[in-house]
Formats: structure tokens, C-alpha cells, sequence
């Protein structure tokens, strides 16, 4: 079997912090990680690999410094790694995005298409369905496990609000994964020493098949209108005190609110 | 494409087991205020099996008319028929814009209808505005809630957008307004069916949403483990509250995701939420941050938490959870 994952390089959301004074982003600092969501379906992926002997590639669009996602892939254990990128690239939405993705894939065979069900930095899970769409695919989001008959057939765990969906799908098709499916395993010393010796494959425009007018900003139907953080509301009462009198505060102000009698 | 072609407020009305969604509603509310202030109308896409003798109470909600599309390929949702039936409005009617719910299902079938029809969808809404040239300004959070952003989708139809549960207000039923029902047919093209679903499992959940409770006790790291899970429970019901969490004690596996409030949870809107022991990050305060009234304790008297809170305890949760149901209960 042939496996494809598509991760991408995030700021770690998690560690942003925003300057009380001006309101705006403290960006400084702020480490690049792999995906949490892409990372969980290249673990997906690798386990796949130990129990039915998959090939496993890993391909991300963006800038030159997202080559250490790659190096970071190769670590835990994939066999092949792309990196997309291209002055034609950038500026795009997740539209854009995801015609570039697809140009890329349409280059490399597979029977199964991982993604991340979204990114840390947009949240908006949209790129694994419309790499989908465009490859003519079937997809299932959302996943939170898959097992594979040897053959042809995926039965899929899909997360939904009440509970799960169980689903069959013939390869090949494209799944998103959530953080939540498993624990990806940590890189191997040896592995990554050796992720230095190998090679990254970087390809742009001129190796993917895609329409240039679909790609960069001119391929984005969205644009941002404006950017701004979020207003600080004015601060509320603070009190230090003991915890008598803390739960008479509160209890004072449920009942000044008409929450208690 | 000639924008001028392209009319009308459309709102995708999931239904789970012909159960209208409660988004759906929401969505109808906000679409009657946007049509109205475009001088616009609102259209309901209603797509199921066995749904319509529900398509008059769309009306009351904000529809001006309700387009039915009742199949046996609609009975439960699969990504390929609702995208073609969605598809074959579009193309059919038109649309100026079209509202989704951000719901597992709307999140599958958003990006996968914007991508067939190549147009622009933005995620997760908190706010749809009316623009000058009369685009519709969409605003979200992005960098996991630290920025805001309002995207546009200028030259392309429809615009698209999904909105997360409990953001937007429903319109309260009003019986008498008028509307239209219309039976919509879809051909399917069967051969791109290739998702079967075997089977549906509702997990024991209590199938509570806590984006409908009026009252929620919600505990971060400082509730620390178990027992503090189990002192929470008790202070809410003594209040009738629900309980919900911040994403660390999810992932540490002390309560289910359904109850995970924040950016990668719920967005709630409570009468009253308490926060304990929760440090505040911007990820858990963009899904609580419009609750009426915040009472938040926790140790540290730095903690973010208190820069969105009414009223701040600086303490210890559990102390506090104990003596305050002592209070209650007598």
C-alpha cells in the first residue's frame, strides 16, 4: 500500500501571547512545530507501515524553513519526502492551497490521502476535502481510526457530535485525522541523524500539474478585508481574600444577578 | 460570472434523524436579518427523507421559502449526495450566499460544495456583517483565537460560510409570517457514491450540549484530578448547572470532548460561567468570553482568566467549590 500525508508547519498557537498595552500579537519567540492534526496522521500512516508494509510519503507546501517538518518526518520514519514551494504559491487561501496540493498528487500514486482535519493556525479544515474534491476522490473527515482489509476496503471511525459513524471505503481515498486518534511516536536517535543525509524532494510550479490562474492570490476567492485583536473587555472585581468571605462574594453576586433568591 | 446574477440568502438546514438542528435556526435568524438589510430574501435548503411536514415551522423561524429535497439517499448524511444536491441548487438558483452550520457535518460538506463550485467558504463565523458595496464581511478568529480576521469573497457566488453552534441568535417562531414551500428534485449521479456508512453509534454522553445549559461549572488544571471532577459535579447540581472543562482536562481524560469549551471546542454563551482553575488561554476564553456573567477563582492572581471575569476569586478552586455547595445546599 501507498500511503501520502500532507502536513504543514504551524506556529504553536498554544504559546502567542498578546501585549496587554497595544493589543496586538507577540509573535517573537514563538516556536514552528509540525501540525498537531497532520502529525496524529503521519502517526496513522507509520502504523500502517509496521503492521502491512506501506510506503509512506510525506509532502507540505511552504516556506524553505518547513524543510525541518520534513527532516522531522523522516525521523519517525517515512520513506519520502516532498517539499512544495514556489513564489506562485503564496498568498493563497485554502482554495488555492488545496489546487496546489492536488497538482502535486496528481504526480504521485496512492491509495490512501492523510491529512490533518485542520491546522492550528486557521482552524478551518477545509484544504483535506477540497484536495479531495479535486482529485475526484471520496473522502472521510474527522477520523479516529481505520483499519485496512489487506486488499481494497478501509473501515473508518468517524468523530461526530453524539458519537461515532462507522464507514467502508475502497482505496483510493483521502481521510482527515484528528490529534485525538492516537499518540505519534517520538523521532528515533539514529533516525534522526539520518534525517540530515536524506533527500528532500523540493518541487514547484513547473513539476506539479495544476491551472496557474487556480494557484496563489490570484487563485483565493477570500480575502482578508482587515485583521485586528481581539478588544480586551475592562477588567471586573478581583478579591484576595479567605475562603469564607470569597463564597460570600460570590454568593452576593448570584443573588444580585437574580441567579439565586 | 456576473455577480448581478446571483440572489438570495441560502441556508443549509441540518436535520440529524429529522430532528431540526439548533444552528439551523440561528442561521435563519441571522440570514432574516442579512436579507433584510439587503432587501433580500431568505431560503431554507432542506435536505432529508421523510422531513416534510416540517418545512412550514422554517417559515416561522425567518424563511421566505423552504426548498425540500426529500430522497432516501438523503436519509443520513454522507458527504457525496448532499454535496451534489447542494451543487445542483447552486447551480440551478444562484445564490448571493449561503450559511452552513460548523458542525462535523457542515464542516465535511462546506469545504467540499466550495471546492466543486470554486468559490470561497470562511470558517467558523462569529460575526456576518453587511459591507458597503454590499458584500457580506465575515469575521473569525485565527492563530487559535489570538487575531480576528474578516474575510470577503469578492468576485466569486455564492459566498460561503459555516458558523459554529451557540454564536448566532435564532429568531423567535413567529406563526404568522408567510412563505413558500417548494419540492425540490435532485438527480444523483449514484456512481460517485462510494462511502457507505455501516452504521451510526451514539456514545453515552447524556447527549448534553452545553451550549443550551443556562449555568455552567467549568474546571481547568487547578481542579487537578478526579475528585475535584467529582466536587464539581456536586456544586452543579446543586445549581442545575452543567459541568464542562478547558481542553487540558480533556486530553488528560477526565471528561469527554463533547464538554471541552474553547477554540477547539464549544462556544458557549451561559447565563453564568464559572471558571475554575482555569489559567485563561485565548484558545478556552474565544469560547466563553460572551457569557453574561464570568466568575472565575484561581491561585494565580496573573491569570488571564481574571482580564475576561466579572467577578475574580483569588484562591484555591477546590476550597472554593466545597464551602460554596456547604452555602448552597443549606
Amino acid at each position: 500500500m501507498k500511503i501520502v500525508v500532507c502536513i504543514k508547519q504551524v506556529p504553536d498557537t498554544t504559546e502567542i501571547k498578546i501585549d496587554p498595552k497595544t493589543g496586538t500579537l507577540i509573535r517573537d519567540g514563538v516556536p514552528s512545530i509540525m501540525n498537531p492534526d497532520d502529525k496524529s496522521g503521519l502517526e496513522m500512516a507509520l502504523q500502517l507501515k509496521d503492521e502491512k508494509g506501506a510506503h509512506v510519503t510525506v509532502i507540505t507546501m511552504g516556506p524553505p524553513q518547513a524543510d525541518l517538518i520534513l527532516r522531522e518526518a523522516y525521523a519517525m520514519g517515512v520513506d519520502r519526502a516532498i517539499h512544495l514551494t514556489d513564489r506562485k504559491f503564496a498568498g493563497a487561501d485554502t482554495l488555492a492551497t488545496s489546487h496546489a496540493l492536488a497538482g502535486a498528487l496528481r504526480k504521485i500514486d496512492f491509495d490512501l490521502l492523510i491529512t490533518g482535519r485542520q491546522a492550528i493556525d486557521g482552524d478551518t479544515a477545509q484544504v483535506g476535502p477540497q484536495i479531495a474534491e479535486h482529485l475526484d476522490l471520496p473522502q472521510v473527515s474527522y477520523l479516529e481510526d481505520l483499519k485496512f482489509d489487506g486488499e481494497k476496503t478501509f473501515t473508518m471511525k468517524r468523530h461526530i457530535e453524539e458519537g461515532y459513524q462507522m464507514l467502508e471505503v475502497e482505496a483510493p481515498c483521502v481521510v482527515t485525522v484528528l490529534s485525538s486518534a492516537n499518540n505519534p511516536r517520538y523521532m528515533n536517535v539514529g533516525g534522526i541523524v539520518d534525517a540530515y543525509q536524506k533527500e528532500v524532494e523540493v518541487w514547484g510550479f513547473n513539476e506539479i500539474e495544476v491551472d496557474e490562474k487556480n494557484l496563489g492570490l490570484k487563485g483565493s476567492p477570500t480575502s482578508v478585508h482587515k485583521a485586528f485583536a481581539r478588544g480586551l473587555k475592562p477588567a471586573g472585581e478581583l478579591y484576595e481574600v479567605e475562603t469564607d468571605e470569597a463564597v460570600g462574594i460570590i454568593i452576593k453576586k448570584l443573588k444580585e444577578k437574580f441567579i439565586l433568591n | 460570472m456576473n455577480l448581478e446574477d446571483y440572489k438570495g440568502i441560502y441556508v443549509f438546514i441540518e436535520q440529524r434523524e429529522g430532528v431540526i438542528q439548533n444552528v439551523a435556526l440561528e442561521l435563519l435568524g441571522q440570514a432574516r436579518k442579512l436579507a433584510d438589510e439587503l432587501n433580500d430574501k431568505v431560503y431554507a435548503m432542506f435536505l432529508g427523507h421523510n422531513i416534510a411536514d416540517q418545512a412550514q415551522s422554517l417559515i416561522a423561524r425567518g424563511a421566505d421559502e423552504v426548498i425540500v429535497v426529500d430522497a432516501p439517499e438523503l436519509t443520513e448524511y454522507t458527504t457525496e449526495p448532499y454535496t451534489q444536491a447542494i451543487c445542483q441548487i447552486i447551480e440551478d438558483r444562484k445564490p448571493e450566499s449561503m450559511l452552513i452550520g460548523a458542525t462535523t457535518l457542515g464542516r465535511d460538506l462546506g469545504p467540499r460544495v466550495s471546492a466543486r463550485v470554486e468559490t470561497g467558504l470562511t470558517a467558523d463565523c462569529t460575526k456576518i456583517e453587511v459591507g458597503a458595496n454590499k458584500e457580506l464581511l465575515m469575521t473569525r478568529p485565527a492563530f487559535g483565537g489570538n487575531l480576528m480576521a474578516t474575510i470577503v469573497c469578492k468576485n466569486h457566488r455564492p459566498q460561503m460560510g459555516t458558523v459554529r453552534p451557540g454564536v448566532l441568535f435564532a429568531m423567535d417562531a413567529d406563526e404568522n409570517r408567510t412563505g413558500e414551500v417548494v419540492n425540490y428534485e435532485v438527480k444523483f449521479n449514484t456512481a460517485k457514491f462510494k462511502v457507505k456508512l455501516i452504521e451510526t453509534v451514539k456514545e453515552d454522553t447524556d447527549l448534553i450540549d452545553i451550549t443550551e445549559a443556562k449555568i455552567l461549572v467549568s474546571g481547568g488544571r487547578g481542579i487537578g484530578n478526579e475528585e475535584g471532577f467529582k466536587a464539581m459535579d456536586g456544586l452543579a447540581q446543586t445549581l442545575e448547572a452543567e459541568v464542562s472543562a478547558s481542553r487540558a482536562m480533556v486530553d488528560a481524560g477526565y471528561i469527554g470532548h463533547e464538554r471541552q469549551v474553547g477554540q477547539t471546542g464549544k462556544t458557549v454563551r451561559p447565563d453564568l460561567y464559572f471558571a475554575f482553575g482555569i489559567s485563561g488561554a485565548i484558545q478556552h476564553v474565544a469560547g466563553m468570553e460572551e457569557s453574561d456573567l464570568i466568575i472565575a477563582v484561581n491561585k494565580d492572581k496573573d491569570a488571564p482568566i481574571f482580564q475576561v471575569a466579572d467577578l475574580g476569586i483569588v484562591g484555591d478552586a477546590k476550597q472554593i467549590i466545597k464551602k460554596l455547595t456547604e452555602r448552597l445546599e443549606k
